[in-house]
Protein backbone atom coordinates (compact mmCIF):
# COMPACT_ATOMS: atom_id res chain seq x y z
CA UNK A 1 0.00 0.00 0.00
CA UNK A 2 1.46 3.32 -1.01
CA UNK A 3 0.64 6.63 0.61
CA UNK A 4 1.84 8.46 -2.48
CA UNK A 5 -0.42 9.05 -5.46
CA UNK A 6 1.01 9.97 -8.85
CA UNK A 7 -0.88 12.13 -11.33
CA UNK A 8 0.12 13.18 -14.85
CA UNK A 9 1.07 16.77 -15.58
CA UNK A 10 2.26 16.96 -19.18
CA UNK A 11 5.54 15.61 -20.53
CA UNK A 12 7.94 17.49 -18.24
CA UNK A 13 6.23 17.21 -14.86
CA UNK A 14 4.21 15.01 -12.57
CA UNK A 15 2.21 15.54 -9.42
CA UNK A 16 2.71 13.51 -6.27
CA UNK A 17 -0.31 13.42 -3.96
CA UNK A 18 0.26 13.07 -0.24
CA UNK A 19 -1.93 12.58 2.80
CA UNK A 20 -1.23 15.94 4.37
CA UNK A 21 0.95 19.03 4.14
CA UNK A 22 3.56 17.72 6.57
CA UNK A 23 4.13 14.77 4.23
CA UNK A 24 4.32 17.12 1.24
CA UNK A 25 6.95 19.25 2.99
CA UNK A 26 9.01 16.15 3.89
CA UNK A 27 8.78 14.69 0.42
CA UNK A 28 9.73 18.00 -1.22
CA UNK A 29 12.75 18.42 1.05
CA UNK A 30 13.93 14.88 0.35
CA UNK A 31 13.49 15.14 -3.42
CA UNK A 32 15.31 18.47 -3.54
CA UNK A 33 18.19 17.00 -1.55
CA UNK A 34 18.58 13.73 -3.38
CA UNK A 35 17.42 14.39 -6.92
CA UNK A 36 19.54 17.04 -8.61
CA UNK A 37 18.12 15.80 -11.92
CA UNK A 38 14.86 17.60 -11.10
CA UNK A 39 14.34 21.25 -12.03
CA UNK A 40 11.52 22.29 -9.72
CA UNK A 41 10.15 20.60 -6.62
CA UNK A 42 7.06 22.53 -5.54
CA UNK A 43 5.09 21.57 -2.46
CA UNK A 44 1.38 22.44 -2.44
CA UNK A 45 -1.29 22.01 0.20
CA UNK A 46 -1.18 18.21 -0.06
CA UNK A 47 0.96 17.62 -3.13
CA UNK A 48 4.40 17.98 -4.62
CA UNK A 49 4.84 19.03 -8.25
CA UNK A 50 8.14 17.97 -9.81
CA UNK A 51 9.49 19.11 -13.16
CA UNK A 52 12.46 18.08 -15.25
CA UNK A 53 14.24 19.17 -18.41
CA UNK A 54 14.53 16.95 -21.46
CA UNK A 55 12.34 14.25 -22.88
CA UNK A 56 13.37 11.47 -20.49
CA UNK A 57 11.15 11.28 -17.41
CA UNK A 58 12.95 10.55 -14.14
CA UNK A 59 12.17 7.28 -12.41
CA UNK A 60 11.93 6.23 -8.80
CA UNK A 61 10.30 9.40 -7.54
CA UNK A 62 7.30 7.69 -5.96
CA UNK A 63 9.54 5.18 -4.15
CA UNK A 64 11.72 7.96 -2.76
CA UNK A 65 8.59 9.92 -1.82
CA UNK A 66 7.24 6.83 -0.04
CA UNK A 67 10.45 6.59 1.99
CA UNK A 68 10.22 10.26 2.90
CA UNK A 69 6.62 9.83 4.03
CA UNK A 70 7.61 6.94 6.30
CA UNK A 71 10.55 8.89 7.74
CA UNK A 72 9.06 10.30 10.93
CA UNK A 73 12.10 12.29 12.04
CA UNK A 74 11.05 15.84 12.76
CA UNK A 75 12.19 18.02 9.86
CA UNK A 76 14.53 20.86 10.66
CA UNK A 77 12.46 23.88 9.80
CA UNK A 78 13.82 27.15 11.06
CA UNK A 79 12.01 29.13 13.72
CA UNK A 80 11.07 32.62 12.63
CA UNK A 81 9.46 35.32 14.75
CA UNK A 82 7.69 38.21 13.09
CA UNK A 83 6.86 41.37 15.04
CA UNK A 84 3.33 42.44 14.13
CA UNK A 85 1.30 45.58 14.71
CA UNK A 86 -2.31 44.46 14.84
CA UNK A 87 -4.13 47.38 13.27
CA UNK A 88 -5.49 45.76 10.11
CA UNK A 89 -8.57 47.28 8.45
CA UNK A 90 -10.48 43.97 8.59
CA UNK A 91 -10.13 43.23 12.33
CA UNK A 92 -13.67 44.38 13.08
CA UNK A 93 -15.06 42.41 10.15
CA UNK A 94 -13.25 39.26 11.28
CA UNK A 95 -14.58 39.86 14.79
CA UNK A 96 -18.10 40.14 13.36
CA UNK A 97 -17.72 36.97 11.30
CA UNK A 98 -16.31 34.93 14.16
CA UNK A 99 -18.35 36.31 17.06
CA UNK A 100 -15.13 37.23 18.85
CA UNK A 101 -14.03 40.65 19.99
CA UNK A 102 -11.26 42.29 17.92
CA UNK A 103 -8.96 41.87 20.95
CA UNK A 104 -9.72 38.17 21.04
CA UNK A 105 -9.06 37.85 17.31
CA UNK A 106 -5.64 39.39 17.86
CA UNK A 107 -4.92 37.24 20.91
CA UNK A 108 -5.82 34.04 19.06
CA UNK A 109 -3.88 35.00 15.95
CA UNK A 110 -0.82 35.79 18.04
CA UNK A 111 -1.06 32.69 20.23
CA UNK A 112 -0.95 30.14 17.43
CA UNK A 113 2.19 28.41 16.22
CA UNK A 114 2.32 28.30 12.44
CA UNK A 115 4.16 26.19 9.90
CA UNK A 116 4.91 27.44 6.38
CA UNK A 117 3.18 24.78 4.28
CA UNK A 118 4.04 25.99 0.80
CA UNK A 119 4.76 29.16 -1.14
CA UNK A 120 2.85 30.63 -4.05
CA UNK A 121 0.82 33.63 -5.24
CA UNK A 122 3.94 35.83 -5.18
CA UNK A 123 7.66 35.38 -4.48
CA UNK A 124 8.06 34.82 -0.75
CA UNK A 125 4.34 34.41 0.01
CA UNK A 126 4.09 31.47 2.44
CA UNK A 127 0.77 29.80 3.22
CA UNK A 128 0.95 29.41 6.99
CA UNK A 129 -0.84 26.44 8.55
CA UNK A 130 -1.92 26.40 12.20
CA UNK A 131 -4.50 29.19 12.26
CA UNK A 132 -6.85 29.03 15.27
CA UNK A 133 -10.01 27.27 14.08
CA UNK A 134 -12.18 30.10 15.35
CA UNK A 135 -10.41 32.45 12.92
CA UNK A 136 -11.28 30.52 9.76
CA UNK A 137 -13.14 33.03 7.61
CA UNK A 138 -13.74 33.13 3.84
CA UNK A 139 -11.84 35.45 1.54
CA UNK A 140 -13.43 38.76 0.70
CA UNK A 141 -15.93 38.48 -2.13
CA UNK A 142 -14.26 41.50 -3.80
CA UNK A 143 -10.45 41.34 -3.62
CA UNK A 144 -8.68 44.62 -2.91
CA UNK A 145 -6.69 45.99 -5.83
CA UNK A 146 -3.87 47.12 -3.51
CA UNK A 147 -2.63 45.45 -0.37
CA UNK A 148 0.60 46.95 1.02
CA UNK A 149 3.71 44.81 1.39
CA UNK A 150 4.15 43.48 4.95
CA UNK A 151 0.40 43.11 5.54
CA UNK A 152 -0.51 40.16 7.77
CA UNK A 153 -3.72 38.49 6.64
CA UNK A 154 -5.96 35.45 7.06
CA UNK A 155 -8.27 33.50 4.76
CA UNK A 156 -9.69 30.00 5.03
CA UNK A 157 -7.34 27.80 7.05
CA UNK A 158 -4.30 29.99 6.37
CA UNK A 159 -2.50 33.04 7.58
CA UNK A 160 0.10 34.81 5.46
CA UNK A 161 2.09 37.97 4.90
CA UNK A 162 1.96 39.87 1.60
CA UNK A 163 5.61 40.26 0.53
CA UNK A 164 5.02 43.34 -1.60
CA UNK A 165 2.17 45.52 -2.73
CA UNK A 166 -0.26 43.46 -4.78
CA UNK A 167 -3.95 42.80 -5.24
CA UNK A 168 -5.35 40.55 -2.51
CA UNK A 169 -8.57 39.03 -1.24
CA UNK A 170 -7.53 37.98 2.26
CA UNK A 171 -8.69 39.67 5.47
CA UNK A 172 -6.09 42.10 6.71
CA UNK A 173 -5.35 41.94 10.44
CA UNK A 174 -1.93 43.57 10.90
CA UNK A 175 1.44 44.47 9.46
CA UNK A 176 5.09 43.65 9.92
CA UNK A 177 8.32 45.37 8.93
CA UNK A 178 9.95 42.03 8.12
CA UNK A 179 11.14 41.76 4.50
CA UNK A 180 9.54 38.56 3.23
CA UNK A 181 11.39 38.49 -0.10
CA UNK A 182 14.60 40.08 -1.29
CA UNK A 183 16.13 38.74 -4.50
CA UNK A 184 19.53 40.07 -3.40
CA UNK A 185 19.74 37.97 -0.22
CA UNK A 186 21.39 34.58 0.11
CA UNK A 187 17.98 33.29 1.17
CA UNK A 188 15.62 35.37 -0.97
CA UNK A 189 12.49 34.06 0.78
CA UNK A 190 12.37 34.72 4.54
CA UNK A 191 9.98 31.78 4.96
CA UNK A 192 10.29 28.46 3.17
CA UNK A 193 8.13 25.35 3.45
CA UNK A 194 8.68 23.67 6.83
CA UNK A 195 9.67 26.82 8.72
CA UNK A 196 7.88 27.44 12.02
CA UNK A 197 6.51 30.91 12.45
CA UNK A 198 5.24 32.94 15.41
CA UNK A 199 3.72 36.40 15.39
CA UNK A 200 4.78 38.68 18.24
CA UNK B 1 24.54 50.37 -27.24
CA UNK B 2 21.02 50.56 -28.61
CA UNK B 3 18.63 53.43 -28.06
CA UNK B 4 14.97 52.56 -27.76
CA UNK B 5 13.11 55.14 -29.83
CA UNK B 6 9.73 53.41 -29.39
CA UNK B 7 9.34 50.03 -27.69
CA UNK B 8 5.87 49.37 -29.14
CA UNK B 9 3.03 48.16 -26.87
CA UNK B 10 5.32 46.01 -24.69
CA UNK B 11 9.00 45.16 -24.93
CA UNK B 12 10.90 43.25 -22.24
CA UNK B 13 14.34 41.72 -21.91
CA UNK B 14 14.08 37.92 -21.86
CA UNK B 15 16.43 34.96 -21.62
CA UNK B 16 15.83 31.41 -20.37
CA UNK B 17 14.31 32.65 -17.12
CA UNK B 18 14.55 31.35 -13.56
CA UNK B 19 13.88 27.62 -13.48
CA UNK B 20 14.24 25.88 -10.13
CA UNK B 21 12.87 28.59 -7.85
CA UNK B 22 9.14 27.81 -8.02
CA UNK B 23 9.18 26.57 -4.40
CA UNK B 24 10.01 30.16 -3.39
CA UNK B 25 7.08 31.50 -5.39
CA UNK B 26 9.35 32.64 -8.25
CA UNK B 27 8.01 31.87 -11.75
CA UNK B 28 10.12 30.34 -14.48
CA UNK B 29 9.58 33.44 -16.65
CA UNK B 30 11.86 33.72 -19.71
CA UNK B 31 11.06 34.13 -23.41
CA UNK B 32 7.42 33.35 -24.20
CA UNK B 33 8.61 31.85 -27.50
CA UNK B 34 11.76 30.03 -26.47
CA UNK B 35 12.24 28.57 -29.91
CA UNK B 36 12.44 31.99 -31.56
CA UNK B 37 14.86 33.23 -28.90
CA UNK B 38 17.08 30.19 -29.34
CA UNK B 39 17.08 30.55 -33.12
CA UNK B 40 17.99 34.21 -32.90
CA UNK B 41 20.84 33.53 -30.53
CA UNK B 42 22.14 30.82 -32.84
CA UNK B 43 22.00 33.19 -35.82
CA UNK B 44 24.08 35.90 -34.13
CA UNK B 45 26.53 33.46 -32.55
CA UNK B 46 25.41 33.59 -28.93
CA UNK B 47 25.19 30.73 -26.52
CA UNK B 48 21.61 29.54 -25.94
CA UNK B 49 19.89 31.65 -23.35
CA UNK B 50 21.57 34.99 -24.05
CA UNK B 51 19.19 37.86 -23.34
CA UNK B 52 17.22 39.46 -26.18
CA UNK B 53 14.46 42.01 -26.57
CA UNK B 54 11.00 40.44 -26.71
CA UNK B 55 8.57 42.79 -28.47
CA UNK B 56 4.80 42.36 -28.43
CA UNK B 57 2.18 43.06 -31.14
CA UNK B 58 4.17 45.80 -32.92
CA UNK B 59 7.53 47.55 -33.03
CA UNK B 60 10.13 48.34 -31.93
CA UNK B 61 11.94 51.37 -33.30
CA UNK B 62 15.58 51.21 -32.34
CA UNK B 63 18.68 53.29 -33.09
CA UNK B 64 22.04 51.59 -32.93
CA UNK B 65 24.59 53.80 -31.18
CA UNK B 66 27.43 51.37 -31.92
CA UNK B 67 27.92 48.59 -34.45
CA UNK B 68 26.10 45.35 -33.65
CA UNK B 69 25.37 41.97 -35.19
CA UNK B 70 21.61 41.56 -35.15
CA UNK B 71 19.00 38.95 -35.99
CA UNK B 72 15.23 39.23 -35.82
CA UNK B 73 13.20 36.09 -35.13
CA UNK B 74 9.66 35.17 -34.21
CA UNK B 75 6.98 37.00 -36.19
CA UNK B 76 9.56 38.10 -38.72
CA UNK B 77 12.99 36.83 -39.61
CA UNK B 78 15.90 38.99 -40.72
CA UNK B 79 19.61 38.54 -40.57
CA UNK B 80 22.00 38.05 -39.15
CA UNK B 81 23.08 41.49 -40.37
CA UNK B 82 25.54 44.12 -39.26
CA UNK B 83 24.05 47.32 -37.99
CA UNK B 84 26.28 50.39 -38.12
CA UNK B 85 26.26 53.18 -35.59
CA UNK B 86 23.37 55.47 -36.48
CA UNK B 87 21.34 52.77 -38.23
CA UNK B 88 17.66 52.63 -37.36
CA UNK B 89 15.46 49.59 -37.15
CA UNK B 90 11.77 50.32 -37.59
CA UNK B 91 9.30 47.47 -37.30
CA UNK B 92 5.58 48.07 -37.72
CA UNK B 93 2.74 45.79 -36.75
CA UNK B 94 2.98 42.03 -37.21
CA UNK B 95 1.11 40.02 -39.82
CA UNK B 96 1.02 36.73 -37.91
CA UNK B 97 1.99 35.87 -34.36
CA UNK B 98 2.54 38.25 -31.52
CA UNK B 99 6.22 38.30 -30.51
CA UNK B 100 9.37 39.50 -32.23
CA UNK B 101 12.84 38.87 -30.82
CA UNK B 102 15.67 41.28 -31.41
CA UNK B 103 18.83 39.29 -30.77
CA UNK B 104 22.26 40.93 -30.79
CA UNK B 105 25.66 39.29 -30.63
CA UNK B 106 26.70 39.45 -26.97
CA UNK B 107 23.12 39.67 -25.72
CA UNK B 108 21.33 42.54 -24.01
CA UNK B 109 23.19 43.43 -20.85
CA UNK B 110 21.04 44.16 -17.83
CA UNK B 111 21.78 43.18 -14.24
CA UNK B 112 20.80 39.53 -13.68
CA UNK B 113 18.39 38.88 -10.81
CA UNK B 114 18.33 35.37 -9.37
CA UNK B 115 20.42 34.17 -12.27
CA UNK B 116 18.37 35.66 -15.11
CA UNK B 117 17.93 38.92 -17.01
CA UNK B 118 14.26 38.18 -17.71
CA UNK B 119 11.48 40.59 -16.78
CA UNK B 120 8.88 38.69 -14.77
CA UNK B 121 5.78 40.82 -15.16
CA UNK B 122 3.76 38.85 -12.62
CA UNK B 123 6.11 39.29 -9.69
CA UNK B 124 8.10 42.34 -10.73
CA UNK B 125 11.44 40.51 -10.60
CA UNK B 126 14.04 41.51 -13.17
CA UNK B 127 14.21 44.64 -15.31
CA UNK B 128 11.03 46.65 -15.90
CA UNK B 129 9.58 46.78 -19.43
CA UNK B 130 11.73 48.82 -21.79
CA UNK B 131 10.66 52.46 -22.29
CA UNK B 132 11.24 55.02 -25.01
CA UNK B 133 14.59 56.70 -24.42
CA UNK B 134 16.17 53.69 -22.68
CA UNK B 135 19.65 52.79 -23.83
CA UNK B 136 20.35 49.06 -23.87
CA UNK B 137 23.92 47.91 -23.40
CA UNK B 138 25.27 45.00 -25.37
CA UNK B 139 26.91 42.31 -23.27
CA UNK B 140 29.37 39.53 -23.90
CA UNK B 141 27.05 36.54 -23.57
CA UNK B 142 28.67 34.86 -26.56
CA UNK B 143 29.61 31.22 -26.58
CA UNK B 144 29.28 28.13 -28.66
CA UNK B 145 26.04 28.70 -30.58
CA UNK B 146 23.74 25.78 -31.29
CA UNK B 147 22.79 24.92 -34.87
CA UNK B 148 19.70 27.03 -35.67
CA UNK B 149 16.47 25.03 -35.61
CA UNK B 150 13.92 25.61 -38.36
CA UNK B 151 11.11 27.96 -37.45
CA UNK B 152 7.70 28.95 -38.73
CA UNK B 153 4.42 30.03 -37.21
CA UNK B 154 1.59 27.96 -38.70
CA UNK B 155 -1.54 29.69 -39.99
CA UNK B 156 -3.75 27.34 -37.96
CA UNK B 157 -2.08 26.77 -34.61
CA UNK B 158 -2.69 23.41 -33.01
CA UNK B 159 -1.17 22.53 -29.65
CA UNK B 160 -0.72 18.96 -28.52
CA UNK B 161 -2.03 18.30 -25.01
CA UNK B 162 -2.01 15.42 -22.56
CA UNK B 163 -4.21 15.01 -19.47
CA UNK B 164 -3.49 17.23 -16.49
CA UNK B 165 -3.47 16.28 -12.82
CA UNK B 166 -7.15 17.16 -12.24
CA UNK B 167 -8.82 15.82 -15.37
CA UNK B 168 -11.09 13.91 -12.97
CA UNK B 169 -12.59 17.21 -11.75
CA UNK B 170 -14.40 17.56 -15.05
CA UNK B 171 -17.45 15.98 -16.58
CA UNK B 172 -16.79 12.94 -18.73
CA UNK B 173 -15.69 13.92 -22.19
CA UNK B 174 -14.18 17.26 -21.16
CA UNK B 175 -10.79 16.35 -22.64
CA UNK B 176 -12.50 15.34 -25.84
CA UNK B 177 -14.44 18.60 -25.89
CA UNK B 178 -11.22 20.53 -25.38
CA UNK B 179 -9.74 18.83 -28.44
CA UNK B 180 -12.89 19.03 -30.57
CA UNK B 181 -13.55 22.75 -30.07
CA UNK B 182 -12.15 25.92 -31.54
CA UNK B 183 -10.82 28.36 -28.98
CA UNK B 184 -10.50 32.06 -29.52
CA UNK B 185 -7.66 33.96 -27.82
CA UNK B 186 -9.07 36.76 -25.69
CA UNK B 187 -7.59 40.28 -25.68
CA UNK B 188 -6.79 40.13 -21.94
CA UNK B 189 -4.10 37.51 -22.62
CA UNK B 190 -0.52 38.23 -21.61
CA UNK B 191 2.74 36.65 -20.40
CA UNK B 192 0.96 35.35 -17.29
CA UNK B 193 -1.79 33.48 -19.12
CA UNK B 194 -3.66 33.15 -22.38
CA UNK B 195 -7.40 33.39 -21.83
CA UNK B 196 -9.57 31.39 -24.19
CA UNK B 197 -13.18 31.68 -25.28
CA UNK B 198 -15.14 28.65 -26.39
CA UNK B 199 -17.71 26.15 -25.12
CA UNK B 200 -17.29 26.05 -21.30
CA UNK B 201 -15.60 22.96 -19.84
CA UNK B 202 -17.77 21.92 -16.92
CA UNK B 203 -16.59 20.74 -13.54
CA UNK B 204 -18.10 17.49 -12.31
CA UNK B 205 -17.87 18.56 -8.68
CA UNK B 206 -18.31 21.49 -6.39
CA UNK B 207 -15.92 23.04 -3.97
CA UNK B 208 -12.40 24.34 -4.05
CA UNK B 209 -9.23 22.59 -5.04
CA UNK B 210 -6.41 22.88 -2.52
CA UNK B 211 -3.59 24.94 -3.98
CA UNK B 212 -0.97 22.98 -5.86
CA UNK B 213 2.00 23.62 -8.11
CA UNK B 214 1.30 24.44 -11.74
CA UNK B 215 3.47 24.49 -14.88
CA UNK B 216 3.66 26.76 -17.90
CA UNK B 217 1.39 25.19 -20.52
CA UNK B 218 -1.20 24.05 -17.98
CA UNK B 219 -4.82 24.58 -19.02
CA UNK B 220 -6.34 25.75 -15.79
CA UNK B 221 -10.12 25.95 -15.72
CA UNK B 222 -11.89 28.32 -13.30
CA UNK B 223 -15.60 27.80 -12.49
CA UNK B 224 -16.55 29.78 -15.63
CA UNK B 225 -15.36 26.78 -17.63
CA UNK B 226 -13.18 28.96 -19.87
CA UNK B 227 -9.59 27.71 -19.78
CA UNK B 228 -6.50 29.80 -19.09
CA UNK B 229 -3.29 28.55 -20.69
CA UNK B 230 -0.57 29.46 -18.21
CA UNK B 231 2.35 31.38 -19.67
CA UNK B 232 5.95 32.02 -18.68
CA UNK B 233 5.11 34.42 -15.82
CA UNK B 234 2.38 32.26 -14.28
CA UNK B 235 1.92 32.08 -10.49
CA UNK B 236 3.75 29.04 -9.14
CA UNK B 237 0.70 27.53 -7.43
CA UNK B 238 -2.95 27.62 -8.36
CA UNK B 239 -6.31 26.66 -6.94
CA UNK B 240 -8.19 25.85 -10.14
CA UNK B 241 -8.11 22.35 -11.58
CA UNK B 242 -5.75 21.71 -14.51
CA UNK B 243 -7.56 19.70 -17.19
CA UNK B 244 -4.67 19.27 -19.62
CA UNK B 245 -1.09 20.35 -20.24
CA UNK B 246 0.42 21.51 -23.54
CA UNK B 247 3.38 19.46 -24.80
CA UNK B 248 6.70 21.08 -23.94
CA UNK B 249 7.73 21.10 -27.61
CA UNK B 250 4.61 23.14 -28.52
CA UNK B 251 4.87 25.73 -25.76
CA UNK B 252 6.75 28.18 -28.01
CA UNK B 253 3.74 28.37 -30.31
CA UNK B 254 1.48 29.30 -27.40
CA UNK B 255 3.83 32.27 -27.04
CA UNK B 256 2.82 33.41 -30.53
CA UNK B 257 -0.96 33.24 -30.05
CA UNK B 258 -2.49 36.57 -30.79
CA UNK B 259 -5.75 38.02 -29.46
CA UNK B 260 -8.50 36.97 -31.86
CA UNK B 261 -6.57 33.90 -33.11
CA UNK B 262 -8.30 30.55 -33.25
CA UNK B 263 -6.33 27.77 -31.58
CA UNK B 264 -7.05 24.06 -31.44
CA UNK B 265 -5.78 21.36 -29.13
CA UNK B 266 -4.78 17.88 -30.23
CA UNK B 267 -5.11 14.99 -27.82
CA UNK B 268 -1.89 13.06 -27.31
CA UNK B 269 -2.66 10.39 -24.81
CA UNK B 270 -5.95 10.04 -23.05
CA UNK B 271 -5.37 6.55 -21.75
CA UNK B 272 -4.52 7.56 -18.17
Amino acid sequence: MSSVGVRPCGDRALMLELADNAAAVRVAARLREERPDLVDVVPGHRSVLVTWAGARAPTGLDELAGEAVADTRVPEGREVELAVTYDGPDLDEVAGLTGLSPEEVVARHRAAEYVAGFLGFAPGFAYLFGLDERLVVPRRSEPRTRVPGGTVAIAGPYSGVYPRESPGGWRLVGRTDAVLFDAGRDRPALLVAGDRVRFR
Amino acid sequence: MIEVVDPGPLATVQDHGRPGLAHLGVSGSGAADRRALDRGNSLVGNAAGAAALECTLAGPRLRFLAPAVVALTGVEERGPFEAKAGDQLDIGSYARGVRLYVCVRGGIDVEPVLGSRSADLMSGIGPPPVRAGDVLRIGNQTGAPAEPEPYGIPAEPRLRVSPGPRADWFVAGALGALAASQWRVRPDSNRVGIRLDGPPLRWAREGELESEGVVAGALQVPPSGLPILLGADHPTTGGYPVLAVVAADDLWLAGQLRPGDIVRFAARDFSC
